[in-house]
Parts: structure tokens; sequence; C-alpha cells
């Protein structure tokens, strides 16, 4: 498989990246230089193996349902690049 | 007369504990090497200041006999782990201004240890790269000289864009290149398919990714999740034993860390290796493969039997899949992960004339080329109609990998020996620019155990016919660290430990 720069173009808008027209053609040359190296997966026999979801093996622990974070307000925009009244600022989305 | 920078971290601590040596002196000490070795730009951040506070109350402590584990010890902290209220950007330019009100479980665990903070270490952004590279910070040099060149063409390279000068490897390449240039006694680093063993090997210094879930990834940026796990670079097996022990154990705060007690890894330094049952994979032969590189693993073996141990010839026929399976699972956790960089919370904001400009122009000018690209190849395996061809299917390969490690160990493989890099290092400059694979290569022994969630250990074995460290991989069941630092120990003992490089910077 292989992409063109249409598809490009579509993946940097679902990955919200911007990407000027320069850009594109040489993004599609690295994408699919890394597509045909993972091409090779194709060849192994997958039938009836099932997807790794947990590497060790492990229980998901459970804890009680309270909050544990105390950090307050303050901490949480501290590092906002805008922030008010602790609300995260934004440009306008809803006219 | 020896210095105090030129003493082990072990040696370190016993001369502090035996009060040979105060904790202020031996900080003062790394902060005036730092001092001289900026050009070789390990560190992105210095906090001397906060250094010799630490140090003086470890002074006291040691005074007082309350001392810890790692008491007045001075340590390179890797820029992915947060650390309160000081520089935590992943050596990314989207983080820019970051500073968390939190600390990482790994490091808040050394700094109740005894240990002091020096500064943050540059690496790869976001952790990815092979070479240090990708920093926003710029390249690493590293402190081992090119085959062939004289001190001055060394020094006028680094006062200009170090092309040429060799890289430290990746990611933790401040954290290697900062040990090896004996700028700290020890760093953390993380490893997602190579990142500590592979700069380890190159610059002649002992790194171990211990086992998944050993150490709390809480507060260390992420990558890819399932694949990221913390360790030590430290300039001796001892070393890298004692960082070991005070950054693993159990974090209610990260659920995959795991809730079993952590041995004494210093005691198994030195420990006999004789029985034990050395596998050697077929498949880590791997054509165009450097004589010399055969060689060392030869030597390996040779040493190891000479120890006592069995060696026995394996078979990991999935080997060869790893890599390509890691460039579709890493790039999908990275994608996700990295989600959540859009310039509203912290870090870095681009204006934009509506919010979707905003995040779009944000993560333009944020991430570097490589992160771009790895996000963009996880957002494609992930997306609608490719999840299936892509993404499922490297996660069903990686249950194969693990199988193949599975079925050795339950034949009663200890742990297996395989070279740490397909080569020495190489220049700034020199590879993936044009083809991204090129890079991507450098991992090809060590991304299995990723994949796997085993422990690997990269250990200094000699040098290659140009001058440069070569180092071989142990890879253990899970949990075994203490094997791996066993037999690495012999190793280590029989190759004769790495000259580290003299100061030319």
């Amino acid at each position: 498989m292989s992409v063109d720069q249409a598809t490009v173009r579509r993946i940097a808008h679902l990955a919200r990246i911007a990407v000027t027209d320069e850009e594109v053609p040489h993004l599609a040359e690295e994408i699919n230089a890394i597509l045909s190296f993972v091409e090779e997966l194709n060849a192994i026999d997958v039938t009836g193996v099932e997807p790794m979801t947990s590497v060790i093996p492990m229980k998901m622990k459970m804890r009680d349902d309270v909050v544990t974070d105390h950090a307050g307000a303050d901490v949480v925009v501290a590092n906002a690049p805008v922030s008010e009244d602790h609300f995260f600022m934004v440009p306008k989305v809803v006219e | 007369m020896t210095q105090p920078i030129d003493l082990t971290l072990a040696e370190a601590r016993d001369a502090l504990r035996d009060r040979k040596l105060s904790a202020v002196e031996l900080t003062q000490s790394y902060i005036g090497a730092i001092d001289k070795a900026r050009a070789l730009n390990c560190f992105v951040t210095e906090t001397p200041d906060r250094a010799l506070d630490m140090a003086k109350a470890s002074d006291a402590r040691i005074a007082s006999g309350s001392a810890g584990p790692l008491e007045g010890v001075p340590l390179g902290i890797k820029d992915l782990y947060a650390t309160e209220g000081v520089h935590t950007q992943a050596c990314s330019h989207i983080l820019d201004g970051f500073k968390p009100r939190y600390e990482s479980t790994v490091t808040s665990q050394l700094w109740s240890d005894g240990a002091v903070m020096l500064g943050k270490l540059n690496m790869d952004e976001f952790a990815m790269g092979s070479s240090n590279e990708t920093s926003y910070y710029g390249p690493v040099a590293s402190p081992w000289m090119p085959p062939n060149w004289s001190e001055d063409k060394a020094r006028a390279a680094l006062a200009s864009d170090k092309r040429g000068l060799l890289v430290p490897g990746g990611s933790s390449g401040g954290s290697a290149a900062a040990v090896a240039a004996r700028l700290c006694l020890g760093a953390t680093a993380t490893d997602t398919g190579g990142s500590i063993r592979q700069p380890a090997a190159f610059t002649g210094t002992v790194g171990i990714k211990p086992t998944y879930g050993r150490c709390s990834r809480w507060g260390i940026v992420a990558f890819a999740s399932s694949l990221d796990q913390a360790g030590p670079i430290a300039r001796t097996v001892r070393d890298s034993a004692i960082m070991l022990r005070s950054m693993a154990g159990h974090d209610a705060k990260d659920t995959t860390s795991v809730d079993t007690p952590v041995p004494d890894y210093e005691k198994a330094v030195g420990a006999s290796i004789k029985g034990k049952k050395i596998g050697i994979p077929k498949e880590y032969r791997i054509d165009g493969m450097p004589a010399e590189i055969d060689a060392l693993w030869k030597q390996g073996i040779e040493w190891l039997k000479a120890a006592g141990a069995e060696i026995v010839d394996i078979s990991l026929p999935h080997t060869k899949t790893a890599l390509p399976a890691y460039y579709i699972v890493a790039p999908a956790e990275a994608s996700s992960n990295l989600a959540r960089y859009d310039g509203v919370r912290y870090g870095l904001r681009v204006p934009g004339k509506d919010i979707a400009d905003m995040y779009q122009k944000t993560r333009a000018e944020g991430f570097g080329r490589e992160v771009r690209r790895r996000i963009m190849i996880g957002t494609y395996v992930l997306s609608a109609g490719y999840y299936d061809a892509y993404y499922v299917r490297a996660q069903k390969i990686r249950t194969l990998i693990k199988r193949d490690f599975e079925t050795v160990y339950a034949q009663g493989v200890d742990a297996i020996l395989t070279p740490a890099t397909p080569s020495a290092a190489f220049g700034i400059g020199e590879k993936g620019s044009a083809d991204p694979v090129e890079m991507y290569l450098n991992d090809v022994f060590t991304v299995t155990v990723n994949m796997a969630g085993l422990p690997g250990l990269a250990v200094p074995a000699g040098l290659s016919s140009d001058g440069l460290p070569l180092g071989l991989q142990l890879i253990g069941r899970p949990f075994e660290e203490e094997t791996l630092f066993s037999l690495a120990e012999v190793i280590e003992q029989a190759a004769g430990r790495i000259k580290l490089p003299q100061v030319w910077w």
C-alpha cells in the first residue's frame, strides 16, 4: 500500500498538523518509505493469533472512587498559554 | 591523584559515607565539569543552585546518620522526566516554557534516597530518534572523538555545527554522553525501542531497560505507553544496579507498575553465573553485520563460558518482524499520546483564525520533522480502513515475538546474549536525512525486547578497530534483572572496564 498526496493531506488534517503545498510530495515519499519497510509483515501468517493487549500479564487494579489529587485550579492552569479566572482561553468556537 | 569525578557511583557513595569526601565538594566538582563541557550540549538546563542545596542537605543527613542509599550522589535527569518547577520539555519546541507542578515518581524516589540533581539532559524530541539529532536544542556531541581526529579538529567542529563529530546515540543521548564525559555519576534515561541500550553501547557506558512495569511511568512524558520504560545509564554494572534499585518499585499512580518487591540488585553483581544457560539466537546474525561485531559476540560467549555458563544455540524466528511491527505500534501510540499538545493547556501556542487553525499551526510549528512524520504514520495506521491491516496485524505479530522468547525460556534458557547495536557510533549528519528507515535500523537488536516487555542490558565489551566502544546486550526473563547484572559483571570484568575519553572539549 502507498499513499498519494490527497491521502497525505487527509492524514495531516486528522492529525491536526498544518502542511504546506511544498511539504506534501516530500511527506508522501517519506511515509511511503516507511510503509514499504513494514510491507514484509504481510507475509507473516497470523491466523488464529490473538493481538497483544498487555505485554506483561497483570490484573487491572481497582481503587476507591475518591478524589486523590487536590492540586487546585491555580496549579492546573499554571502552564496555560492563556488563561483567565481559572479557565483555559481559546479562540471563539461558537458564533 | 584521583579527582572526585573519576570515582564511580559506588566509590563516591562509599567515600561520602566514610566522610572522605563531602557531598558539596563532589557536587562542586561536577558543576565545574559541566561548566567546561557546555559545548557538548549534554544539558539543556543546569540547576547548580538546587544541586548545592541538595548536597548541603545530604551532608547534614550523613552527619546525623540518616543517609539514604544514594545520599549526596549527583545525577543528571533526562528531559522526559517531570521535575517540579524545572524545565521539562521532552526537548520539543511544543512544550516551550513548561515547568511541571509535580515530580515524576522515579525522580522523587531518587531524591528521597538522597540523590542530587545537576540538571536536565538533552534527548531526541519526545524520545523519537537514535542519534539525539532530533532535539529542538540541537545535537549532542559524543565525548568520544572520531577516529584519527586531532583535538584541535574536534574542538573546531564543536565550536561550529558539530558535523563529523560522533553521535552519542539516542534517544537518551544526553544521558549517555554526560555519563561518559563524567558530567554526572549516573543519569536517568528511558527506552521505547532501544533508547537506553543503544546510546550506552555507543558511549562505553552501561544501560539497563528493566522489565515493563518495573519502574513507574508516572510523570514521564509518554511516547508509546505499552513500550516505554525508565532505567539508568551509569559507568559500571554495579553503578547501574545501585541506581535501578532506587528507581524501581510499585506506584499506585501507574496501573501498569508491578507490585513485587524490589531486590537489592547490587548483591547480584559478582554473584556466580555457574550453570546459567545462555541462549545465542541465530536470527541476530544479520546480513552485512561487521566482522568485528560478530567477533565481539563470540568473545562474549567465550567469557561467559569460561565463568561457568552453559551456551546453547536458540532460535527466535520472528526477530526480523520486530522492527517493522514496532514502526506501526510505536507511532500509533505516539499519535494518540501526542494529541494532547494542542496549544491550550501548556506549552507553545501559535494563533490561528479559529480553534482548528490554532491547533494545526501550533502542532506544525511545535513538532519537529521526525515527530510530525511519526504522528502522521500513526494516524494513518489507526485510521478507518487501515486499522486491521496495520495496527491489529502488528499487535498479533507482537504476540508471536513474545511467544518466541517464552518458548526458549520454557526450555530453561536463563538469558540471551546478542550484540547491542549493528555498528559503532556514526557521525553527526551522517544518517537518515534521505531515508528515515536508515536511522531506524539502529534498533534492530534492541527493539524485540520492548515488543516482548523483557529486561535488556547493554554492557561495553570492547573497542572497534577504530577505537570506538562496542556493547553486548543481555536479555532476561521478566523481572529477573538480577541475572543480567551478574552476567554483565562477568563481561565487564573480562573485557576490562572501558577507559572513558579524557577531556578534549
